[in-house]
């Protein structure tokens, strides 16, 4: 609709009214101009990273360091050696398997919060319900390059330093504010009046909301849970700091400190690395595109 | 069936039990709803938050407890020209990075706002460099400004030939530096792009139509008509996007360290440095907490700066 009627306002109809001899100037070609050569740029640079992510990863090392004789562009013999190498002779699927995990963990426990704290704030309205949002969104502002030093003190002093726990009970610092206040603003888009007639017919609180508050907002339970798994997958800081042994890091961390060794760098393996790292995540984004869309914009325009 | 509901009808009209009363009753449940939420924030954040503050104000390093020193390292930070670099870097990579973010992101948000055959498969192509994790992309990045393989250096000497020598981008300070910006710019674009298109597309069509009638260019369109519209989310997406940008860590770890000698130091990764490899918690600490400052100014700028014409619009401000 939107799309239409600004299309018309750019469209001939405007410049043939505006001044006619402009339209000797093809308009076809005006708009080829100005709106495909420039997207064209756009798509081509943003998806470059991962085109020669993916060559790199299929290449035979004999290509991978030799432009002269191969187009750099184009793989002559593909090759699994990499992913081979990566998946047999490193911990890379153990490594998958505890991101997996935390990744899981942590959203779980994040939505179980958010859920329950958005709705206390949205429909119980206590006093003072605005003044907890708002501090809870103020939290999503604290950024984790702030508090990763004397949460690392913490994690050691509880004993959860170096293991999975440290990262399933912190990753919720970032991920509750953000889950709790997207579920704000999908349970004020419920009308309140089947609420009421649950409470007249004699529900409890906790009935409606498992009833039909957490039904009708599936949608948004979705977008929260999609979105903080993929920000779990991708947390780096934390992960970096409180995991030490091999075995037990997550999947961006090991591969920055456990395949990049010594003065050569294992390009193909890297890239391998890289692309089956980003795989589930961009898997997951193929199936959830609109969710994630609406809980991007859902949240920054709350 | 008829049966089976008059039985219903009668289970509601008796009293419910105490712990189904106790549950329904209204304070506990607030207590209870709020417990994991706010218990989690505060545990977790909110307790690290004062600690980090307490820390800097120690002499704390790993394995050994600290005690209260005072100023002094901030005092020892004053005097160290690493510590600097780093202010300066953080300063002038997040100015740089965000004006390339936004300027390029509302030039595709515009596009992309356009009448476009696949459109939702083009947003969907957008947002991906922002999904995937940013560790890899960054080792993507690392791998195109690879000193002697560096595919852009291929492009620019042997297939354009507009350069003789291969760029040595990573191995001293300005390339590296621009490079750094350029990746940041990269993963930036695709947020701020699908943010402020959501913005674009609650834009009343009939504003334009108004302003077509009384002949507006399709310049004073976009400067009269868009740009006010698309401040309020402009302003909170800038706000995001400068704090998050300013704490960056994941970037220049990934792809430079902090090196060549510690020209690209953030202040996170120069905390992080100090803090956790070299042991000297309270240093990083003092690092880390020297960012608050220009966090709240940052914010409070974006904030009043921009979103002051919400409230001149008459929008209810929530």
């Amino acid at each position: 609709m939107t799309e239409a009627s600004t299309a018309t306002a750019d469209g001939p109809e405007a410049r043939a009214a505006l001044a006619p001899e402009v339209m000797t100037w093809d308009s076809r070609a005006r708009r080829v101009v100005t709106l495909y050569v420039p997207l064209a740029c756009f798509v081509l640079i943003l998806l470059f990273p991962f085109y020669w992510m993916a060559v790199t990863a299929f290449k035979p090392n004999a290509e991978l360091y030799d432009y002269k004789t191969y187009n750099p562009f184009w793989i002559a013999s593909p090759t699994l050696d990499h992913i081979r190498h990566l998946l047999f002779n490193t911990s890379y699927p153990r490594w998958l398997w505890t991101t997996m995990l935390v990744a899981i963990a942590s959203t779980a426990l994040s939505l179980f919060a958010s859920v329950l704290a958005a709705y206390a704030i949205q429909r119980l309205r206590f006093r003072g319900s605005q003044y907890v949002g708002l501090a809870i969104y103020l939290a999503y502002l604290v950024p984790p390059s702030i508090l990763f030093i004397p949460l690392a003190t913490m994690v050691f002093r509880l004993g959860l330093f170096d293991t999975p726990f440290a990262l399933i009970l912190t990753y919720p610092t970032f991920l509750v504010p953000f889950c709790t206040w997207l579920l704000i603003g999908y349970f004020k888009s419920i009308p309140y009046e089947l609420e009421e007639c649950a409470l007249i017919d004699g529900a409890t609180r906790l009935q409606i909301l498992r009833q039909i508050t957490l039904p009708l907002a599936v949608p948004g339970l979705i977008s929260a849970g999609i979105f903080s798994f993929t920000l779990s997958w991708n947390e780096f800081i934390y992960a970096l700091a409180f995991i030490q042994s091999s075995e037990s890091k997550t999947v961006p961390v090991a591969i920055l400190t456990e395949l990049v060794s010594g003065d050569v760098y294992q390009w193909g393996a890297l890239m391998a690395g890289s692309l089956l790292g980003s795989l589930p995540v961009a898997i997951f984004y193929s199936f959830f595109v609109d969710y994630y869309v609406s809980s991007l914009t859902g949240a920054v325009k709350e | 069936m008829s049966v089976t509901a008059s039985a219903a009808w009668k289970n509601v009209r008796q009293e419910p039990g105490w712990l189904t009363r106790f549950f329904d009753w209204k304070p506990f449940l607030v207590f209870i709803c709020m417990l994991p939420a706010v218990g989690l924030l505060l545990v977790f954040l909110t307790y690290p938050l004062g600690l980090g503050i307490w820390l800097a104000f120690t002499d704390t390093m790993i394995g050994r407890g600290g005690e209260w020193v005072g100023l002094e390292n901030f005092l020892y930070l004053w005097e160290d020209p690493v510590f600097w670099t780093a202010v300066f870097y953080s300063v002038f990579y997040t100015a740089v990075a965000t004006v390339g973010k936004f300027a390029l992101g509302l030039w595709l948000a515009l596009l992309l706002n356009e009448h476009l055959p696949f459109k939702s498969l083009l947003r969907a192509i957008v947002l991906l460099p922002w999904i995937t994790p940013t560790v890899l992309s960054a080792i993507a990045f690392w791998w195109i400004y690879d000193p002697q393989f560096s595919i852009v250096s291929y492009i620019l000497v042997d297939v354009l030939h507009l350069r003789d020598t291969y760029i040595d981008f990573l191995g001293s300070t300005w390339p590296a530096r621009w490079s750094l910006i350029a990746a940041n710019v990269w993963r930036g674009i695709p947020f701020v792009a699908i943010c402020l298109l959501a913005g674009l597309q609650t834009i009343s069509p009939s504003l334009y139509e108004a302003a077509l009638l009384d002949g507006a260019t399709p310049w004073q369109r976009f400067t009269q008509i868009t740009v006010p519209l698309l401040m309020p989310i402009l302003a909170i997406v800038m706000t995001f996007s400068i704090i998050f940008t300013f704490t960056d860590f994941q970037l220049v770890y990934a792809i430079t360290r902090g090196g060549p000698v510690n020209s690209t130091h953030l202040m996170a990764t120069l905390a992080f440095q100090r803090g956790i490899p070299g042991g000297q918690l309270a240093e990083g600490a003092a690092i880390a907490v020297s960012m608050i400052p220009f966090l709240i100014f940052a914010t409070l700028f974006t904030y009043f700066g921009m979103a002051r014409r919400k409230w001149q619009q008459g929008e209810g401000n929530d």
